[in-house]
């Protein structure tokens, strides 16, 4: 057994760990829309999901089981194997693309197997991602021209139109943390931000303020987000491509938005914010501590919390996650081993989170954009300032160097 | 077989079913697909060769941003279904030949080259980009610009076409 473990170790440890992360992945996508409700609900003055569960926890478990369970009618006239196919391809490519992402810098062995945090370590890492977006807008297109109803072509024609204006801008904008760090490869990337040892000061974000700017604008809109979500635009065109989807075809588009979201705000985090890199500089030692002493508070106001929670079922549960916080907060202070090894994990995460935050802040602030603006502010803002950024930052590195 | 060799094949068989697909297909849409399909497998091809740039670039600018144009033109038609008529006897009495003749020809040339194809690198490895982008910008930086700019004059044109009304 344990000879056929080390001989085909390079194929069963990536399979434990595509399975691990689409888990994860779907999980964490679950409870983003369940965030997304809470943070804009509040946002309006209202309480959001309550119901399910306390705090309205289980909400995206009944969600589920609902998607699951719901009939899935098919429209006349589709062109079926267009119809069948666009969910699919969406959803696996929005999963492929986090295959390339680094979550962490330690290297570690497997049955001999020498392996890492995150699924696949390749130089190009940033060309495969921008490769799976190109090619994520057959989906949306495909959905909206087989459904044969006309919101769902109206959908379909402009998030095509939408998504190859804004992939000049988002491609171009990378362009000058490329020159900076000389490197394709993402974990090259952050490495090359770790270099000077001083934290905060040697991320991406200060030289590439602009770059970064230009990058998340465009991201949003590739991603179909508001405030560029005109292809779903449901003032005007229902639902935009997926209309006509239902039942589980539609979760498939819709799990996808949430991983691409994902996405977005790993890149984010690693091109310009210093991926798993704490922002303190390197001598701060103390700083290690930080995940346990913010886990132990919030694991305290989650027990403080659930004990007056109004239903028995949270005064159970609640309590119940709170000790379990604790105990890990506890846990990371007495085995400085452990803690040594979650320190780029947490911060990798904590930077995601910010900006999954961000985006939803945004979905509750900001309203649509028309789509003739849309057009010209990709083509006529975005598009010249990050061709500028790229000449600019040229400029900056043929006469100071890269440091 | 070895790993590599049966990943070939299958790429291989995929870009020619697509290629195959691509002119049996009766609907636009359906024929745009076929082509993603052909060229979603060459990438492979070149990354199998080592070509790991290249296939990335491949993807990107065929499989994504011209295809993306060629079936949002087709959406925007909205061209329906093309008719089918019999086959023209040029096309039988002299294409099919024709054909068959050109396929041989390939296979003699590909017969006596001595059965492979040197890798695009060598021992199989990856060519870095930074090999590619030297080449590309060192040692043939002129007819690389000189492309530029003529795709600049054929983007001009096309501008000057589309505007020709006003």
């Amino acid at each position: 057994m344990n000879e056929f473990l080390t001989h085909y170790a390079f194929l069963i440890v990536p399979i434990i760990k595509i399975a691990i992360l689409v888990f994860l992945v779907l999980t964490v996508d679950a409870y983003l829309t369940w965030l997304e409700r809470k943070v804009i609900a509040h946002i309006q003055a209202r309480w959001g999901p309550y119901r399910v569960g306390p705090h309205g926890l289980l909400q995206p478990l009944a969600d589920g089981v609902k998607f699951i369970f719901k009939e899935d009618p098919m429209p006349a006239g589709v062109d079926k194997i267009a119809y069948f196919l666009a969910p699919f391809l969406t959803l696996m490519l929005a999963l492929t693309s986090l295959a390339v992402i680094p979550f962490g810098p330690q290297r570690f062995t497997i049955w001999g197997y020498e392996t890492h945090l995150g699924i696949a370590d390749v130089n190009i890492s940033l060309l495969v991602l921008f490769a799976i977006t190109a090619l994520a807008v057959y989906g949306v297109a495909l959905a909206g021209w087989a459904s044969n109803s006309k919101y769902s072509l109206l959908g379909g024609l402009r998030s095509s139109a939408q998504m190859i204006s804004y992939e000049l801008a988002l491609t171009l904008s990378v362009v000058g943390v490329l020159l900076i760090a000389g490197d394709f490869s993402l974990r090259g990337i952050v490495e090359q931000q770790a270099q000077s040892g001083k934290g905060l000061v040697s991320w991406n974000i200060f030289p590439q303020i602009v770059g970064f700017l230009c990058f998340f604008t465009a991201a949003i809109a590739e991603t179909n987000r508001v405030p560029f979500d005109l292809p779903e635009a449901e003032s005007e065109l229902v639902a935009g491509f997926h209309t006509e989807y239902a039942s589980m075809k539609f979760a498939m588009f819709f799990i996808a938005e949430y991983t691409s979201m994902i996405t977005v705000s790993c890149l984010c985090t690693i091109l310009f914010f210093g991926g798993w890199l704490s922002p303190f500089p390197l001598s701060w030692t103390f700083t290690q501590f930080l995940p346990s002493v913010l886990l132990i508070p919030f694991g305290l106001w989650v027990i403080y919390d659930g004990i007056r929670y109004e239903t028995i079922f949270g005064r159970v549960l609640l309590p119940g996650v709170g000790t379990a916080l604790l105990a890990l907060g506890g846990a990371l202070l007495a085995y400085p081993a452990i803690n040594g090894y979650v320190q780029g994990p947490f911060w990798f995460l904590a930077k995601v989170f910010v900006f999954l935050f961000v985006y939803i802040w945004m979905r509750g602030t900001l309203p649509r954009f028309r789509y003739d603006q849309l057009m010209s502010f990709g083509w006529k803002f975005l598009l010249p300032v990050s061709i500028a950024n790229v000449v600019l930052t040229s400029v900056a590195i043929l006469i100071w160097g890269r440091h | 077989m070895t790993a590599p060799l049966i990943i070939f094949f299958v790429l291989a068989a995929l870009a020619v079913f697509g290629a195959v697909s691509l002119i049996l297909q009766k609907h636009p849409i359906h024929s745009a697909l076929s082509l993603i399909v052909v060229m979603v497998a060459l990438a492979g091809l070149y990354l199998l060769m080592g070509a790991e740039f290249v296939a990335a670039v491949q993807i990107i600018v065929y499989g994504g941003a011209i295809m993306v144009l060629f079936i949002f033109v087709i959406m925007l038609l909205n061209a329906g279904e093309e008719e089918r008529t019999n086959f023209s006897g040029l096309a039988t009495y002299a294409g099919i030949p024709l054909a068959l003749a050109v396929s041989g020809l390939i296979a003699a040339a590909i017969a006596r080259s001595g059965g492979y194809l040197p890798a695009a690198a060598p021992n199989g490895a990856m060519t870095s980009t930074k090999t590619l982008s030297m080449l590309l910008f060192k040692e043939f930086v002129y007819p690389f610009e000189l492309t530029s700019f003529l795709i600049l004059v054929a983007i001009l044109g096309a501008i000057v076409l589309a505007q020709r009304e006003n």
